[in-house]
């Protein structure tokens, strides 16, 4: 099991996290999550990161993502560093610059399907009718146009999936971030997905991270990194 | 700005929207709250109830003189030369019966009181004929008024009501004598209505009180008259008196009343209170860790934490303040108007009164579960803020 040599700083990269360490308190217990990671990526990629439960791949996706700050090292995204931001304006810039999409979709039960793709566009300027018709677009693009008045228990685990991805790309963000979007679909249902998650990085160039211990949903990616113990390595384990 | 409040309508729009998924925990939490206001606007409507009664006991233009240094009519005494001196005195009014003023007596019996059978002091008051032209309101509702020098009672509203054998055809045992009870009278409110009244010679004789009084209840000439009555009254070297207005007498009289009742119930309502903001701080938690990954998810998407602080308050405060407007509207149907008897303190003798459910009470109440829902609220909202996004994402 040898380390990856990542290549040297890239100004095409989108992504630049270096010398990356993530250490978590359990009580008076040290869990070294990540430790000395580097990673880049360049704009336009479809990247998969794979790896064992507990390997460091949702933490390494929530650092890239702004969701979390690193114990020690940088994280540079589209030529910003973001792992030194106070909570406050990282909450602003993941609204613009991250999308999300969640294993369990993690919607508003209590939102129908243009409401929740509307959500993250609350936080935008925009006005209550051009937020409608971005939100209206989105669902379109995911092919869900029929049901944008439905709620999430109206919805199969694959519309709400695809509800999700809507609700990621409304705001048109620099960084798609997939955490285990097949996860909790079955066979089609998570293969309609990988298709959309495919055609967004063909046809509109979206960069994609995507964390995921499908080794199907990895064959879609341009790229394919394993995690090991909070490495990045070349065989991979899982 | 915008964008700001904005968050705060979206977020707090989620959080209520939900509330029928915690329909359990919330209606116990708001039962809860509309229990201790309903027992705290209970408790300080008696205290209002009883500070009413004083109030309506005092005539606006009326004078009460006792000996100096008493506070009380069961302190005084003043005999039969001092009080003839005390209705010469000038500023007092008269009418075709002469000076309104009345001497009074005072003495305390033993009654059952009708709800349950037990003793209580009832005050039973020696009076004079011109106590009906000193007190505005008196009347006789129903019955007649007492035949001067003859054992003969009247009752007042209140006191038939609380004590036992006190209707009209009914008879006191006053020593080995019957005394019957040949009226019924109101005064419009006040403590005269908690009280049994009769001829002040009888009273004196059955008592062996010989030809001595408690207090002299007069009316003044006009308000202004007050000061000259009073300087008169006390530089005059035949007399020790004291001479204040009805109103500073009575409301001397129900401070100690008062201000043990309202203490009571401010100290059950703290008390209950407590109770009541672990209720709300275990319902908003609830909430809180059940809404956990939509918090974290909202969080994620870019809202921030000040909007989810303020739609957990939202959550907890339009709780209590349902809960407080529920608990109010209980105490005021269930203790408006309510009549009650209590000890006055002042008197050692039982006094009548009606619950009085006010206006400013009733929002003390819902200002005081307003209160108990912002703190119950306060720890889960700070716990939904601060957790790491992160973190919450994984609760699932």
């Amino acid at each position: 099991m040898a380390e990856i040599a990542q290549p040297q700083t890239d100004d095409a990269s989108l992504v630049d996290a270096r010398g990356i360490d993530k250490v978590f308190k359990r009580g008076s217990e040290e869990v070294h999550v990540l430790g000395g990671l580097d990673l880049q990526i360049p704009k336009g990629e479809f990247l998969a990161l794979m790896g064992p439960s507990g390997s460091g791949k949702s933490t390494l996706l929530n650092l890239v993502g702004g969701l979390d700050r690193p114990t020690q090292g940088t994280v540079t995204v589209a030529g910003q560093r973001i792992d030194n931001l106070s909570n406050r304006r990282l909450a602003g810039w993941r609204a613009r610059h991250i999308g999300l999409v969640f294993q369990f979709y993690n919607l508003m039960p209590v939102l129908n399907a243009r409401k929740n793709v509307e959500l993250p566009l609350l936080l935008t300027k925009l006005g209550a009718a051009e937020r409608r018709k971005r939100a209206e677009i989105a669902l379109e693009v995911v092919g869900l146009g029929h049901r944008m008045g439905h709620f999430p228990r109206q919805l199969s685990g694959g519309e709400q999936q695809r509800t999700g991805i809507a609700r990621a790309i409304v705001t048109d963000p620099t960084l798609l971030l997939c955490d285990e979007p097949t996860g909790d679909l079955d066979r089609k249902a998570g293969d309609e997905i990988l298709d959309l998650l495919t055609a967004l990085n063909q046809q509109q160039g979206k960069t994609i991270i995507m964390v995921t211990h499908d080794p199907r949903a990895a064959e879609r990616a341009t790229r394919t990194l394993h995690l090991d113990k909070g490495r990045l390595v070349t065989d991979p384990v899982d | 700005m915008f964008s700001w409040f904005s968050q705060v309508f979206a977020v707090t729009r989620f959080s209520l929207a939900s509330l029928p998924q915690r329909l359990g925990s919330s209606l116990t939490a708001l039962l809860g709250i509309a229990g201790v206001v309903a027992v705290m606007v209970g408790v300080l409507s008696i205290a209002q109830g009883v500070l009413q009664t004083m109030r309506s006991s005092a005539g606006t233009d009326n004078v009460i003189i006792l000996r100096a240094g008493a506070d009380t009519e069961m302190t005084s005494g003043l005999s039969g030369d001092e009080v003839r001196i005390i209705k010469e005195g000038p500023g007092l009014a008269r009418d075709a019966d002469g000076v309104i003023a009345s001497s009074e007596l005072f003495v305390i019996i033993n009654l059952p009181m009708a709800s349950t059978g037990t003793d209580a002091n009832v005050p039973m008051r020696g009076i004079e004929t011109a106590a009906t032209r000193v007190r505005d309101d008196f009347e006789i509702i129903e019955g007649r008024m007492y035949t001067e020098g003859v054992n003969e009672v009247i009752v007042g509203l209140g006191a038939a009501q609380e004590f036992a054998g006190l209707n009209v055809g009914d008879g006191i045992e006053i020593g080995q004598e019957q005394w019957p009870v040949v009226g019924r009278f109101s005064t419009g409110g006040g403590i005269g209505e908690s009280e049994i009244w009769v001829d002040s010679k009888v009273l004196q004789a059955a008592y062996r009180r010989g030809n001595s009084y408690q207090a002299v209840y007069a009316k003044l000439a006009s308000r202004d008259a007050f000061t000259e009555l009073k300087d008169e009254l006390t530089s005059d070297g035949r007399l020790s008196v004291k001479v204040q207005r009805e109103s500073e007498y009575y409301a001397a009289q129900s401070t100690v009343l008062y201000n043990m009742i309202t203490g009571l119930g401010k100290a059950i309502a703290l008390i209950m209170g407590l109770g009541a903001i672990f209720g709300a701080l275990n319902t908003m938690y609830t909430a809180v860790s059940a809404r956990t990954r939509e918090i974290a998810t909202l969080r994620a998407l870019g809202f921030r934490s000040g909007p989810v602080v303020l739609s957990v308050l939202a959550e907890s405060l339009l709780l209590a303040l349902i809960g407080g407007a529920i608990g109010a509207g209980l105490a005021w149907l269930a203790f408006d108007g309510f009549r009650a008897a209590t000890l006055n303190w002042a008197s050692f003798s039982a006094i009548t009164f009606s619950f009085d459910v006010n206006l400013p009470l009733l929002i003390q109440g819902i200002v005081f579960a307003a209160i108990i829902g912002l703190i119950g609220g306060f720890f889960p909202a700070i716990r939904a803020a601060r957790t790491p996004v992160a973190l919450a994402l994984r609760e699932q």
